[in-house]
């Protein structure tokens, strides 16, 4: 090791830090509801993100219900069956994942893991959640308005969007992209903080090279979802204005039931441009803070420093930057051009590159460490499998011969649930099993825990792969009813009552996991201040849960990177990054 | 999508370059101790800083307008607009808030209340001209009959100078808090509150070169002057 301290030759004396002057809250009010302090609104963000992800979660069962017992339930019509598909896409992808990685975790982590006080605008992060609560409630106000929710699905599509016919299109469309518009406001103004916090907030040590993965990660991500979200605003903004004033951005001559629509001239490929512009990057907007957050889990609870470090901060990166040039892969069968979807294949193909570095270096990461089976590891390790599974069918679906008799089947909805769906999901268990006990000072239960987990993950698998069977077959996505088709054995049946059934019981082990949240709010073990032994700043705070301010008197000094575990002749099996070297000759 | 491609390009070389100069060869495992000083947060680089990327957002934001107005343009059955003579007269009284937001800063930073408050003022006068000319383009279009609805091209019209004008509203909300603050100000003000005084003319500057250089763009897109620009950009993804 070197000592890199220049000037001073002896550790720095925390007081020659230099403090900012912090936001006081002055009333029970701007303490807890209208709270500009960062810790507060991560968890205003997280409650209502799993509020809402409940919503979504209700809905797949719903979906699911009429799926494995086709016609049992007479109140799943096909438009409600539809509106269920939308809602659930739409929720699940952006109001939950989104909201939770980069709102809920991005605003507890990042002032604590950088040693700030708060966030650098605290002002605008309050204004950001309002903003997201608002954007969730006009959302869920289209379950009230007359015609319901829209049933266009996750895409939004034109011209079916806005056509007469599909469900909601009397107020369901016009509530979601309002909604969409307030939640991408919402967003930026979250997502300036958050970059230039880690820009500008980070205390004195703490080098860009310095930081946690999961910084890494929530950093990379929030800077992609700044240029990736415009252009879901400029769609929404001319889908709206194609929706109210009649305008054809998206809307061609359309003859619908012998009458011809007063639109004409739109283009409905330059909806799915712009749409995949975004919804690409989404993708990974979800994934990298996972990538970040599992990196971080599977050191501490393996109790051996990250595999590769600089390899895992430049594949983060070179993920970010290659994920803006695939978005095409989504539009195989739109009818483009075959030199154009090859250009899109081969940097589709060319993404798993980065990616498998980081899988080999988690897996190199445990290799030969002191792994502990804690709740939290146990989700990491259920992450990785998954991702790779996930990952592997992407690689099928991203070749443009394999894509198009693939496209549009159940193989599609198990791929992106695997990679995008449970994959994350089981990083935010993780991380909220890792950092619950710093949020509320007690620890979750484990039994409790463990079961959750391997309902969850083992439930996962039972759903997911048999539905890439069913998707091989050629049964199609999005059909209310398969019917009576001669390509599709009976044995789909079977196997999606099964799917059923197993999603039924994976939704229960959700409840486990709430009710868990709630009960060890109170009757929980206390956690004491560091209770994984981890050396990243946040698990160095003077008191436990933080206080407003975070560091008592004086800000914490870094000295050394996230992940020194298991140093040779050190007294403990990790040292904090606020610990000072021992003096030269001492 | 060419234009955005070309808009994300120049992003990334700007990030690369600067990533290149953060050590990120840096070898954090084995050095141990203090590296550097810590920013300080409330300096006047995070409010510019936090503007700046605010602007790449909206830059992101007008590059994906632009790459949507290019496809359609390149579709056989786009037809042109006949541009109202006005826009002229509006590009002129952009260019003289910006100017006269450059001469705030310059008074601003001087300590010359009295010019500074002047030039504020001149520029929020041809702030609100400006969107009283776009306003009055708005309306000669739709007396020649092109409504919002009427083609593609009106629409697209109406879409990006009505977002240009969203974002100068938003401006001009800042501006006038700006110059609120400097019209209250005292002869004598103090050194530290004449410089947050300056840093928020500053910040309104910037913002008003951004506008005048997004509307350049879209202007010169508009009056069909950057077609084969247009048509290349469209020919890298095809």
């Amino acid at each position: 090791m070197v000592d890199v301290t220049h000037g001073a030759a002896g550790p720095l004396s925390a007081a020659e830090v230099e403090d900012v002057e912090l936001y006081h809250p002055k009333s029970w009010i701007t303490t807890y509801v209208f709270s500009q302090d960062a810790k507060i609104i991560a968890i205003q963000y997280s409650t209502v993100a799993l509020s809402i992800g409940l919503v979504a979660l209700v809905l797949s069962w719903l979906m699911r219900l009429q799926l494995g017992f086709p016609g049992v339930f007479s109140f799943i019509d096909p438009d409600r069956y539809y509106q269920f598909i939308t809602m659930h896409g739409m929720i699940m992808v952006i109001y939950l994942l989104t909201a939770l990685f980069l709102g809920g975790f991005g605003n507890y982590l990042i002032p604590l893991m950088l040693g700030a006080r708060d966030m650098v605008f605290p002002y605008v992060n309050m204004l950001s959640f309002w903003i997201y609560f608002l954007a969730v409630l006009v959302l869920v106000a289209g379950f009230f308005l007359p015609g319901g929710p829209t049933g266009a699905g996750w895409t939004l599509y034109p011209p079916q969007a806005i056509l007469a016919n599909t469900p909601g299109q009397q107020w369901g469309i016009i509530v979601m992209l309002v909604s969409l518009i307030l939640f991408i406001i919402g967003f930026t103004m979250g997502g300036l903080n958050y970059v230039v916090t880690v820009l500008q907030g980070r205390t004195r040590g703490m080098t860009l090279m310095r930081m946690p993965l999961t910084i890494w990660g929530i950093f990379t991500a929030t800077v992609m979802a700044l240029l990736a979200f415009p252009a879901l605003f400029v769609g929404a903004v001319m889908m709206l204005l194609d929706r109210l004033i009649g305008t054809s951005f998206f809307m061609p001559a359309i003859v619908t039931m012998g009458e011809r629509l007063a639109h004409k001239g739109g283009s409905p490929i330059l909806f799915q441009h712009l749409f995949w512009f975004f919804g690409h990057p989404e993708v990974y907007i979800v994934a990298l803070p996972a990538f970040g957050i599992v990196s971080d889990l599977i050191s501490t609870h393996a109790r051996k420093n990250i595999f590769g470090y600089r390899m895992m901060v430049w594949a983060l990166v070179a993920i970010g930057a290659l994920s803006f040039v695939v978005w095409a892969h989504h539009m195989y069968v739109s009818g483009m051009h075959p030199a154009f979807g090859f250009f899109f294949a081969t940097t589709t193909l060319i993404i798993a590159i980065p990616t498998a570095i980081k899988v080999y270096n988690w897996v190199l990461t445990l290799w030969r460490g002191d792994i502990h089976f804690t709740v939290p590891m146990l989700f990491a390790l259920g992450f990785i499998v998954t991702f790779v599974n996930g990952g592997l069918t992407g690689l099928f679906l991203g070749n443009v011969v394999v894509d198009v008799p693939l496209s549009d089947t159940m193989f599609v909805v198990a791929h992106f649930h695997m990679v995008m769906g449970v994959a994350p999901i089981m990083v935010i268990f993780g991380a909220i099993y890792h950092w619950y006990p710093k949020v509320s000072g007690r620890m979750l239960d484990d039994t409790l825990g463990k079961l959750h987990f391997w309902v969850t993950f083992l439930g996962a698998y039972l759903i997911f792969f048999p539905m890439h069977y069913i998707g091989l077959m050629g049964v199609p996505r999005r059909y209310h009813e398969i019917g009576a088709m001669a390509f599709i054995p009976p044995s789909v049946a079977t196997l999606n009552a099964f799917i059923s059934v197993v999603a039924l019981t994976v939704g229960a082990a959700q409840l486990v996991f709430l009710f868990n949240l709630v009960w060890s709010l109170r009757h929980g073990r206390e956690a004491g201040g560091n209770p994984w032994h981890a050396t990243t700043l946040e698990w160095q705070t003077p008191q436990t849960p933080p206080p407003h301010g975070n560091w008592g008197k004086s800000l914490p000094v870094v000295y050394r990177w996230a992940y020194d575990y298991s140093v040779p002749g050190a007294v403990q099996d990790f040292l904090p990054q606020n610990q000072p070297p021992v003096p030269r000759g001492a | 999508m060419g234009v955005v491609l070309v808009f994300l390009a120049v992003l990334a070389a700007f990030a690369g370059w600067w990533l290149s100069r953060q050590r990120l060869t840096a070898k954090p495992w084995l050095e141990v101790g203090v590296i550097g000083e810590a920013p300080e947060p409330s300096s006047p680089t995070t409010a510019k800083l936090g503007l700046g990327t605010f602007l790449v957002v909206a830059g992101s934001l007008f590059a994906l307008l632009v790459s949507a107005y290019a496809m359609r343009m390149g579709m056989p059955d786009w037809r042109a607009l006949p541009m109202p003579a006005v826009l002229w007269f509006s590009t002129g009284l952009l260019m003289l808030a910006s100017l006269a937001l450059h001469m705030a800063v310059i008074a601003a930073r001087c300590d010359e209340l009295g010019h500074l408050r002047s030039s504020l003022l001149a520029a929020g006068m041809c702030s609100l001209a400006f969107l009283t000319a776009q306003m009055l383009a708005w309306r000669e279009l739709a007396a020649a009959g092109y409504f919002a609805a009427a083609n593609p091209a009106s629409a697209f019209f109406y879409l990006v100078t009505a977002i240009h004008g969203a974002h100068m509203l938003g401006g001009l909300v800042a501006l006038a808090r700006t110059s609120a603050r400097a019209f209250a100000a005292p002869r004598d003000i103090a050194a530290t509150a004449m410089g947050e005084l300056t840093v928020g003319v500053e910040l309104c500057a910037i913002y008003w070169h951004f506008l005048l250089l997004v509307w350049l763009v879209l202007f010169s897109l508009l009056m069909r002057w950057t077609d084969d620009l247009v048509a290349i950009c469209r020919g890298l993804l095809s």
